[in-house]
């Protein structure tokens, strides 16, 4: 279904683009022969072990470390407070682009005061992982207790105590968009559904734990980190800044990684702790975070309690929003990313798909007790959608209108864009028409309506969902990080080479972690250029082999760095036409590669192999003319020049069945319609889209990191915290729906978040339709066994 | 005090070896630490997730729920040592062909039980293999298309 208004570069034969490939990557690992971090020994190698704090709030009132000093191989035992020394100043996670936003000045480790469950205290560097924790027994801590703020919902209440007394409050931001007219809107709607919505904390659950490798060579004075990391440039500027250390002799890489999801755009001071014992050793420090402390020292998200309303007419038109986020974050804001943009998103987004035009939205962000949130695989968006549809669902229901039909009045229509929203954001290319159509026939939609109807008389509970979503993605320079003051770079480069023996080295700023980064990569490359895809070699990952990048997060790997990539093969392959030119005595523009060979563009006829023009542009120079310096390496840069983000859209289905006695959750089938732009690799997308819907199923019926009071974590296990497994898991059908964006000439949009942000939104929908005879509903997440009971008022 | 260790004597991937081990160290730290078999990884060191899963003595066990000192005069495969012999050569084509992986760290683990699965021999619908494969954590993939895999590889094997 591509538009064909806009005319693919790719189309050509053979093109590699929009063919699923598969990935060199996956040969290698179904071998066992992945190489991660902890995969990597270098000698003379140490181990660090953590003391972390076992209270939410409490003053460090003295350390004494000098029995574990003497326990069997140990090299070093570094408190928080000598580790600030090393460090050249504290953290502090804000950014300008949030006005009026605070946090407390953070350290690497807790100098004098811990502040949630789980921080590091205290480092152990030993020659096995298990002398380092078992000395780290052996470390004695003198604790005050403090009073922990632990309830979001009073953390601004004065009775509360102020977690950072200097910030004056515990509200680290907050934020309204207004268009005005809201109050004027409700007075005179036909139809106000109000609701309240709980989201519980979770977090990433990388099956491969945090990872990093650090060795520095004291005669050179250069650092390398092995780290398992989605943005390798981030982290050698934040490592390098805080340890004093040229930024351009921090090498940072990112080898194998086991999963990220967000979870590894981000800098964790236990890692920049066994950077500096490395740094202050001179012997390589390998720092594993176990599965125990992944859950207490990971960044959580997703913590957001919610107050809403939607103003309808009779004829079912969506006339405004109104939205209270109080969104709870830890206890300091994760450096350098920020932690609010979880609730900025919600007011980005919420009610996106829709042509209403009066919005409100408030925000507020507190600080708690608890480790630190950030962004998380689809920040924000698993809300947002959450709330804006459970809310469209409620009204259509009230007014008698099919879930489907009440979309379709309400959607901006496909051919009404650039468009803006009611909450100000701009959207180009969408096409929730399009999805909506696709969804619609994909499943059957009146067929299982009528299932649904006959299987109610038996006494079966089936409920339907139906949610529409946009999805903000490959955010623009212009919006956050960069401009806000962040050391994170959101334009993304290729360095393209032709080696001697016409062979291609393709080398990225943006990462790989088993999405297949690298083969749509090796995909645009070939073919722009015109050559197998086996002479194609991708490199990414590696900051001394790579062009400075932002690395990948934000779904922004295809849509930026596979633009830098075509704009490079664009011009590799010019020059070597000129070349070929020069060689063939023929116009540039008369020849063309094809398969690897230089062409005859009117016949075809085979005229070089473009290994010829690798060996005389490096070999044999001298049979170029003199004026000709040959530079057979090409480096672009992209970016987003006008827009925040771009964004996609889509259309979930899910199909659910409510044990009505045990409460227990049934998923039977989920549908997915949506448009990334152009599907540079169908395989790899449809995939990142089902990994994407079961880890949003996770957050909507099982995730949930529960504290109690005093900010202790009470499930910090896999045994304890539920996550999706195969057996509860539905088969996932996938359907895009191609609207190249208009901002490149690739016009992929991006792919790796939207089935996240929007499965929680669907299965709550489809749950609520199954429940709906009963006149119960659930609005918090998970929705648990127990949440459904209560709702059917059974206990 | 200094750490206890035990001798053992046991062959891993049809090779003899032996080892002095700490009494305290898990099957898998051995394999990856020791031999160098870095294939068998460790995703929670509690017997939850799957990823450490190795063969010992013919069934699949979780390598952080046993001793190093306990695999003594046993027989253990490990990822590389089921490549190497070519008992799932056809599954692993199906996982890539399908990329029934992403990141990969689940996948030896997976394998590991799927090869389990496979040495069945047993027609099985694709609810029977998602319980079967529920022991083995997977992140990335949503878990549709390793079903898919395993399913055309069961389909294929029991045509044969």
């Amino acid at each position: 279904m591509s538009d064909p208004s806009r005319a693919s570069p790719f189309a050509k034969p053979n093109s590699y683009v929009g063919r699923a490939l598969s990935r060199a990557g996956a040969r290698r690992a179904v071998a066992g022969r992945g190489r991660y971090t902890d995969d990597i020994a270098l000698p003379r190698m140490l181990h660090a072990a953590f003391l972390r704090s076992p209270h939410a709030h409490a003053r460090i009132l003295a350390i004494d470390a000098a029995e574990a000093r003497r326990q069997p191989g140990v090299a070093l035992v570094m408190t928080g407070a000598e580790l600030a020394r090393l460090c050249t100043g504290p953290w502090v996670g804000t950014l300008t682009c949030f006005p009026g936003m605070k946090s407390a000045p953070q350290y690497p480790m807790a100098v004098d005061r811990a502040c949630w469950v789980g921080e590091p205290v205290a480092m152990v560097i030993a020659r096995t992982r298990a002398e380092a924790e078992d000395a780290a027994e052996h470390i004695a801590v003198e604790w005050q207790e403090l009073p922990a703020v632990t309830e979001k919902t009073t953390a601004l209440d004065p009775a509360t105590p102020v977690l950072h007394p200097a910030l004056g409050d515990n509200l680290a931001f907050a934020k309204t968009i207004d268009t005005g007219a809201v109050d004027a809107a409700f007075a005179k709607a036909d139809l106000v559904i109000e609701e309240t919505f709980d989201f519980g904390r979770h977090t990433a659950v990388s099956l491969e734990p945090r990872a990093l490798l650090a060795a520095y060579d004291q005669g050179t004075g250069k650092l390398t980190i092995h780290t398992s990391s989605q943005c390798p440039h981030m982290i050698q500027h934040v490592f390098a800044a805080t340890l004093g250390v040229p930024q351009h002799n921090v090498q940072v890489i990112a080898p194998d990684v086991g999963g990220s999801f967000g979870l590894k755009i981000h800098t964790y001071g236990d890692e920049v702790a066994a950077t500096a014992a490395a740094i202050q050793l001179g012997r390589p420090v390998k720092f594993i975070a176990d599965r125990l402390e992944s859950f207490v020292s990971d960044i959580h998200a997703r913590e957001n309690f919610v107050k809403a309303r939607i103003a309808v007419s009779k004829s079912g038109e969506i006339q405004a929003f109104d939205i209270d986020v109080l969104s709870g974050a830890g206890a300091y804001s994760q450096y350098p990313r920020t932690s609010v943009f979880e609730a900025n998103q919600i007011l980005n987004i919420t009610g996106g798909p829709y042509r209403h035009k009066h919005f409100r939205a408030r925000a507020s962000v507190v600080y708690l007790n608890k480790p630190p949130t950030s962004q998380y695989r689809a920040v924000g968006h698993p809300i947002g959608n959450t709330v804006g549809e459970h809310l469209v669902d409620q009204a259509a229901y009230r007014l008698g209108i099919d879930p489907i039909e009440m979309r379709r009045r309400n959607v901006m229509p496909d051919d009404g864009y650039p468009a803006t929203t009611a909450s100000g954001i701009k959207l180009k290319d969408l096409s929730h028409q399009r999805c909506l159509d696709a969804l619609v026939a994909r499943m059957n939609y009146d067929a299982l309506r009528r299932e649904q109807a006959e299987l109610r008389q038996q006494g079966i509970h089936r409920g339907i969902g139906i949610a529409a979503f946009i999805k903000g993605t490959a955010p623009g320079p212009h919006g956050y990080y960069g401009t806000g003051g962040a050391p994170i770079s959101l334009q993304d480069a290729c360095v393209i080479k032709l080696e001697p023996n016409g062979g291609i080295i393709c080398a990225v700023g943006v990462t790989e972690q088993g999405q297949g980064t690298d083969t749509i990569m090796g995909q645009i490359a070939a073919t722009t250029l015109g050559v197998p895809m086996e002479c194609v070699r991708v490199v990414s990952g590696d900051t001394d082999a790579t062009p400075f990048g932002g690395g990948t997060f934000g779904s922004r790997a295809a849509a930026i760095g596979g633009e830098a990539v075509y704009l490079a093969a664009r011009d590799l392959r010019q020059e070597v036409l000129e070349l070929a030119g020069i060689l063939l005595q023929a116009e540039p523009g008369a020849l063309d590669i094809v398969d690897g060979a230089i062409v005859d563009r009117a016949s075809g006829s085979k005229r070089l192999p473009l290994s010829e023009i690798g060996r005389i542009g490096h070999y044999q120079v001298g049979e170029l003319p003199n004026s000709v310096e040959p530079r057979l390496s090409h480096t672009r840069r992209f970016r987003l020049v006008d827009d925040l983000y771009i964004f996609t859209n889509g259309v979930h289905g899910a199909h659910v069945e409510v044990d009505t006695d045990t409460g227990f959750i049934r998923l039977l089938k989920h549908w997915v319609a949506e448009d990334c732009g152009r599907v540079i690799n169908p395989q790899l997308a449809d995939e990142q889209v089902r990994g994407g819907c079961v880890q949003g199923i996770g957050g909507a019926l099982y995730e949930h990191c529960l504290y109690d009071e005093a900010g202790q974590l009470l499930n910090g296990t896999m045994a304890d915290y539920l996550v999706p497994m195969a057996a509860e898991m539905p088969d996932i059908d996938v359907a895009h729906v191609e609207t190249p964006t208009s901002v490149s000439q690739l016009g992929a949009k991006g792919v790796g978040e939207s089935g996240t942000g929007a499965a929680p939104a669907v299965i709550m929908n489809a749950v609520n339709d199954a429940l709906r005879p009963f006149g119960a509903r659930v609005t918090s997440q998970p929705i648990t066994p127990e949440a459904i009971l209560i709702a059917l008022g059974k206990i | 005090m200094s750490e206890e260790t035990m001798q053992i004597a046991v062959t891993v991937n049809g090779e003899a070896v032996a080892r002095t081990v700490p009494v305290r160290q898990h099957l898998v730290d051995f394999l990856r630490t020791e031999l160098g078999l870095t294939g068998s990884h460790l995703g929670c060191e509690h017997g939850v997730c799957g990823a450490c899963s190795v063969r010992v003595d013919g069934r699949v066990v979780r390598g952080c729920l046993m001793l190093a000192v306990q695999v003594d005069g046993a027989h253990v495969v490990t990822i590389e040592g089921l490549d190497e012999t070519g008992e799932i050569a056809d599954l692993q084509a199906a996982f890539v062909a399908r990329n029934a992986l992403q990141c990969g760290f689940c996948t030896p683990g997976m394998l590991m039980t799927c090869a389990e699965l496979l040495a069945q021999a047993s027609p099985m619908s694709r609810a029977e293999i998602r319980t079967f494969l529920s022991g083995n954590y997977c992140r990335c993939t949503g878990f549709h298309a390793i079903v898919d895999a395993v399913e055309t590889t069961l389909t294929q094997r029991l045509q044969r």
